[in-house]
Order: C-alpha cells, then sequence, then structure tokens
C-alpha cells in the first residue's frame, strides 16, 4: 500500500515536472498545484540563495510531499553550515477549516517540517515552532489557488 | 396567554381538516408572532433629572428597547405606537381591553418609573387582553445607569410568562473585533449587550486574541492570547481587568471552556504535532490529560452536568464529533453523515450538541442529540462556524465570513443568530467586524 503510495507520487511529481516543462511559456497559473499541493514559487521566500523558506501541504494533511522533503534537506544543509542561526517554524492552514483545528492543523504542519530537519541533523533545540491556524493568510483571496500557498509551513530566522 | 396560542392553533388545525386548503407546516417557527402592545412606561413627573439623559424620554426608550427584544425573537409583534388607544398612565393602572382588543393587540406591557434619590424605580404590568387579565406584575429598584438593564430584564419575564421558558435578553456577548486588512487582522477581545449596545473592549490589539469564552457567573472570560509570541490560554476578569495566564504549558495551549461549575477550564495542548485534551483545576491548578491519542483532539465542551465532555477528533482521518465521559473513558464517535464534522457545544439544557458541519466546500451550522442521532442542519452558507448557545438553549450565535476576491476584498465576519427551529435568522449589530462569540448566562437570576 506504502509502496503503491510512493509509486504514485513519483508519477505524479514526474507528471507535474512534465506539465511545468511544457507549460513554463503558455499560462502560469494553471499547474500551480498538484494533487492538492501547491508547486508554484510564487510565494515563496530564500532564505538564502536555492533555500526556499516554505513547503506546502494537501487540505487537512501534515504530510511532506517529495518536493516538501526535498525543500527541507536544503534547508537542514543551510542550517548545518550556519550553526549559530536558530529558526522558528510557523505552521498555517486555509481558511475552509474551523478555528480551533486549524490551529491544531498548522502545529501538526510546523512539527512535520521539524521532525524531518532533525532526521537531517538539525538539533530540535535549533528549532521552535508556532502554529496560526487560518491567522495569517499569505494570500487573502477565497480561491483554490489561495488556500494551497495560505497550506504551508514557513521557516523563519530567530536570530 | 399560552392558552391563548392554544386555542389559536386549535383552530387552525380545525379548520385545515374541514376545508383541506391551508397546510400549516409545523416543523416552522412561529408563523404567527404574538401581537402585542408595549407601552411607554409612564414617568412620574416627581423625577429627578439626571445629567446622563433626558429623564422624561426614559420611558420610551425603555418600552423601545423591550419591542426590539420581542420582535428579535420572531415570536412577537409590537405593535406601531400611533395607533395606542390609552394614556400611559392610564392604561398602568387598568387598561380598556376592549379598546385594545380593537387595534388587534393580544398582549399589553404597561409601565412606570420614578426616579428619587438617585435610584431609579420600576413597575410594569402584562395584560392578557382576551382574559381581560394581569399576568404580570413587577417593580424593582436599581441605578439609573442600569437602565438599558431594565428594559432587559422586563423583557425576559415577559418573555418567560408568555412562553414558559426563561429569557436571554439580560446576558452579554463576548467575542473577538476585527479591523484592518484580512492578511493583517488585528484582533481584540470585545464584550457587548446582547442587543448590540454597550460595547466595551477588554485588550489593544497588540497581539492576537480567539475564541473568548465565559464561565457560568459571567465574571470570567478564557480566551487564547498570542501574548509575546506564545499561544496560551488566559484568564480575564472583566471586571478588574486581571489577566492571567493558566495555560502556561510547554507548547500550544487553545480551545478552552469553563467547566458547568466553573472550577475547571478544559483545553486542547498541542505538542509534538499531537493535540490532546486537558483539564485544569483552577483552584488547585492540578492538570489532568484527558485524552492520549496520536491524533487532533480539540475544540472540548463540557455537559451542563460536567459528566461528559464532547470534542472533535481526526482519529478515524477526518474530523469528526465524539463523546466521552468527563475523565476520559467510553469514548464514543457519535458522527457518521457525510462530511467532517466540529466545534461541537453542549446546550445548556443538556438535550442537544450544536455543531459546525462541511461538506463540498460549504459550512453549515446545526444540532443534534447528543447520542448524534436526529441531525439538523439549520443554516448553509460559505463559511460560517463556532455556534454559541443562548442561556435558554433557544438560539445559536455564531460568525460567518464572507469570500474575498483575488486580492482579498470583499471579506467580512459578522455574527448571526438563528433560532434552533431553523427559523428567524439574524445579524447582530457589532461596531466592527467580529467572530468567536460566547453568549453568557442570565445576569440576574
Amino acid at each position: 500500500m506504502k509502496f503503491n503510495k510512493a509509486i504514485k507520487n513519483i508519477f505524479i511529481v514526474l507528471f507535474s515536472t512534465l506539465l511545468i516543462s511544457a507549460c513554463s511559456t503558455a499560462k502560469k497559473a494553471a499547474v500551480d498545484t498538484t494533487d492538492d499541493v501547491y508547486t508554484g514559487t510564487e510565494t515563496v521566500k530564500y532564505l538564502a540563495k536555492g533555500v526556499p523558506d516554505r513547503v506546502f501541504f494537501a487540505t487537512n494533511k501534515s504530510k511532506l510531499t517529495t518536493a516538501s522533503r526535498d525543500t527541507l534537506r536544503k534547508q537542514a544543509t543551510w542550517l548545518r553550515k550556519n550553526k549559530d542561526i536558530t529558526i522558528t517554524i510557523e505552521g498555517h492552514a486555509d481558511e475552509r477549516g474551523t478555528r480551533e483545528y486549524n490551529l491544531a492543523l498548522g502545529e501538526r504542519r510546523a512539527n512535520s517540517a521539524k521532525d524531518y530537519l532533525m532526521t537531517y541533523g538539525v538539533s530540535g533545540k535549533r528549532i521552535a515552532v508556532i502554529s496560526y491556524g487560518k491567522e495569517r493568510p499569505i494570500n487573502p483571496a477565497s480561491s483554490p489557488l489561495a488556500w494551497s500557498q495560505n497550506r504551508r509551513s514557513v521557516t523563519v530566522k530567530a536570530n | 396567554m399560552r392558552k391563548i396560542l392554544l386555542t389559536l392553533s386549535l383552530l387552525l388545525f380545525f379548520y385545515n381538516n374541514a376545508y383541506g386548503l391551508i397546510t400549516v407546516d409545523i416543523t416552522r417557527g412561529n408563523l404567527d408572532p404574538l401581537p402585542i402592545a408595549v407601552s411607554p412606561l409612564h414617568v412620574d413627573p416627581k423625577s429627578e433629572k439626571i445629567s446622563q439623559f433626558k429623564t422624561e424620554k426614559l420611558g420610551e426608550e425603555i418600552s423601545k428597547i423591550v419591542e426590539r427584544n420581542f420582535k428579535s425573537t420572531g415570536l412577537f409583534n409590537p405593535l406601531k405606537k400611533d395607533a395606542f388607544v390609552q394614556k400611559p398612565d392610564i392604561a398602568h393602572l387598568k387598561p380598556r381591553f376592549e379598546d385594545w382588543r380593537l387595534i388587534k393587540a393580544q398582549a399589553l406591557v404597561t409601565g412606570k418609573l420614578l426616579i428619587k434619590d438617585k435610584k431609579l424605580k420600576v413597575e410594569f404590568r402584562l395584560w392578557d387582553l382576551t382574559a381581560a387579565k394581569e399576568m404580570v406584575a413587577l417593580s424593582f429598584t436599581t441605578t439609573p445607569n442600569n437602565w438599558r438593564r431594565v428594559a432587559h430584564i422586563i423583557s425576559d419575564k415577559i418573555y418567560e410568562r408568555l412562553t414558559g421558558e426563561s429569557g436571554y435578553f439580560d446576558t452579554r456577548i463576548a467575542y473577538v473585533s476585527e479591523t484592518g486588512p484580512k492578511n493583517q487582522r488585528i484582533k481584540k477581545l470585545a464584550i457587548m449587550d446582547q442587543d448590540g449596545f454597550n460595547t466595551k473592549y477588554l485588550t489593544l490589539g497588540n497581539e492576537l486574541v480567539l475564541t473568548p469564552r465565559f464561565n457560568t457567573t459571567n465574571q470570567l472570560v478564557t480566551y487564547l492570547s498570542y501574548f509575546k509570541n506564545m499561544p496560551r490560554v488566559y484568564l480575564l476578569d472583566i471586571e478588574t481587568g486581571i489577566q492571567e495566564v493558566v495555560g502556561n504549558f510547554p507548547g500550544m495551549t487553545f480551545a478552552p471552556r469553563f467547566s458547568p461549575d466553573g472550577k475547571k477550564i478544559i483545553m486542547s495542548f498541542a505538542k509534538d504535532g499531537n493535540s490532546d485534551i486537558y483539564s485544569m483545576d483552577l483552584e488547585t491548578r492540578v492538570v489532568e490529560q484527558i485524552t492520549k491519542h496520536p491524533s487532533i483532539d480539540t475544540s472540548p465542551s463540557y455537559s451542563p452536568d460536567g459528566k461528559y465532555i464532547t470534542f472533535n477528533s481526526d482519529r478515524s482521518g477526518l474530523q469528526q464529533i465524539y463523546v466521552m465521559r468527563s475523565d476520559g473513558t467510553q469514548v464514543k464517535r457519535i458522527t457518521h453523515g457525510a462530511g467532517l464534522y466540529g466545534t461541537p457545544v453542549w446546550s445548556p439544557r443538556g438535550d442537544l450538541i450544536a455543531f459546525t458541519k462541511v461538506r463540498k466546500g460549504r459550512f453549515y451550522i446545526g444540532v443534534m442529540r447528543s447520542d448524534g442521532s436526529g441531525e439538523r442542519l439549520l443554516t448553509e452558507n460559505f463559511y460560517q462556524e463556532a455556534p454559541s448557545w443562548s442561556p435558554n438553549g433557544r438560539v445559536l450565535i455564531f460568525y460567518r465570513e464572507t469570500k474575498s476576491d483575488s486580492k482579498g476584498k470583499g471579506f467580512s465576519a459578522k455574527l448571526w443568530s438563528i433560532d434552533i427551529t431553523g427559523y428567524n435568522e439574524r445579524r447582530l449589530k457589532t461596531e466592527t467586524d467580529a467572530s468567536d462569540p460566547s453568549w453568557s448566562s442570565l445576569l440576574s437570576k
């Protein structure tokens, strides 16, 4: 079952890569989400060159996608190189859930990212987490695209 | 008066059977609101002048508040004053019943007031016009500043006498006041009378605050504050303004609510990606873990007898509503319908649980029995959640958000109420945008 899912994920990633390259000259917004997870770069900032600050999630989920794990490995590498930096991971949800559940969901998302960074050698002591639930949307629109951009965890420098 | 209503409905029923022309849907709200005349309270000319307001207008103002309260229930139809047939002072002594019946009134409220020695003395009567009888006569004394509350207490007494249930007018609503753009909302704790007057802001808006909830004596509010960027459950004394942190655990505490006896706060505690439900005894500060499950357990609410807790959890994979004993044993899932269920709140009468349901991208406020049976969806919208009960368990207040365009414009958050019959949906007036309402219990019991 898990293996099947992994294969499915690989296909999704392959497929989305194909789509992205196919559409790179066409309209941008058309391929910004894959399987309910935002794959674009519109809202992404960078902690350092080539180190994106955020990862995105599917509705009501906190599971990391292949692309998210890739981003987090880059963050881990950067953090291992810059040992004095401490971070806060902010977990967020979209506006389509109840407020309290979203607070919990944001916390779970931030911790998914934290756990992954820790497995790649970043000490948990350097990582604080905070959930904002649906309180701090990056995109204030009420659209599937905005919601996918808001379902995120963002790594910010804390010092 | 209940006799009048009974006779009326019996007549309708009979009429139906006899002619079969009109169908009366008995699941609906009250389609024939009771015509009631609220006479302005007679102001005793010996009354002292008070600087804050016009004493001579006070009787009229009080009667207007009573009328607005009655109108808001959907159960009463306050009649226009220009058709009134008797002067307030004379009507209060003894109405000419047949004259009031001419304007189709079935009930009449009269009263008088006197301000003496800086005290406001109010007397009022409720008359059954058909039976030509006095139904209620009460008088009470208070400080003149309380004049709006006087109107609410009169409304409650009359509501009680005519419906057989306790009222909900002399109550307040705690909520979160919202201003500013959607992605930079400034949120403050606010409190107002049930009818939208006397708004007070309890925090300054420097930090994010969410989900205020009253205790049963209405003196305390528990809520979530992001003070110093640490989301924790706090306690606020409304009179003194003193705030203290109660959920100072190494992680986020949120979703607080008081136990019915006011001695405990129940809340969620999130740590390492897992939210469980905890309670804290406010006196001893003893903390008890109530759920222990690697899923999100949140939005807990006690049954009115304190023996059970309802909450929502995604342990099944999706957010659903559960009931357990208050020690955390005998956890039982009670929602099985299609869609997600959240924010369960036990009715103060104990019979129903109100909830938010999400299905196919639409949000519903509904009620069901505490075993999950008899689900009734009362209202559907783009986004609405967080119902809170009126103290008599007849009305729900909740908040509703509107859709915003690509720039975030068009967004609003407002308070709404609806009867558990599914009728009488109305927006509550607030000075700013508003969310997370909590309805107090009756201030005077």
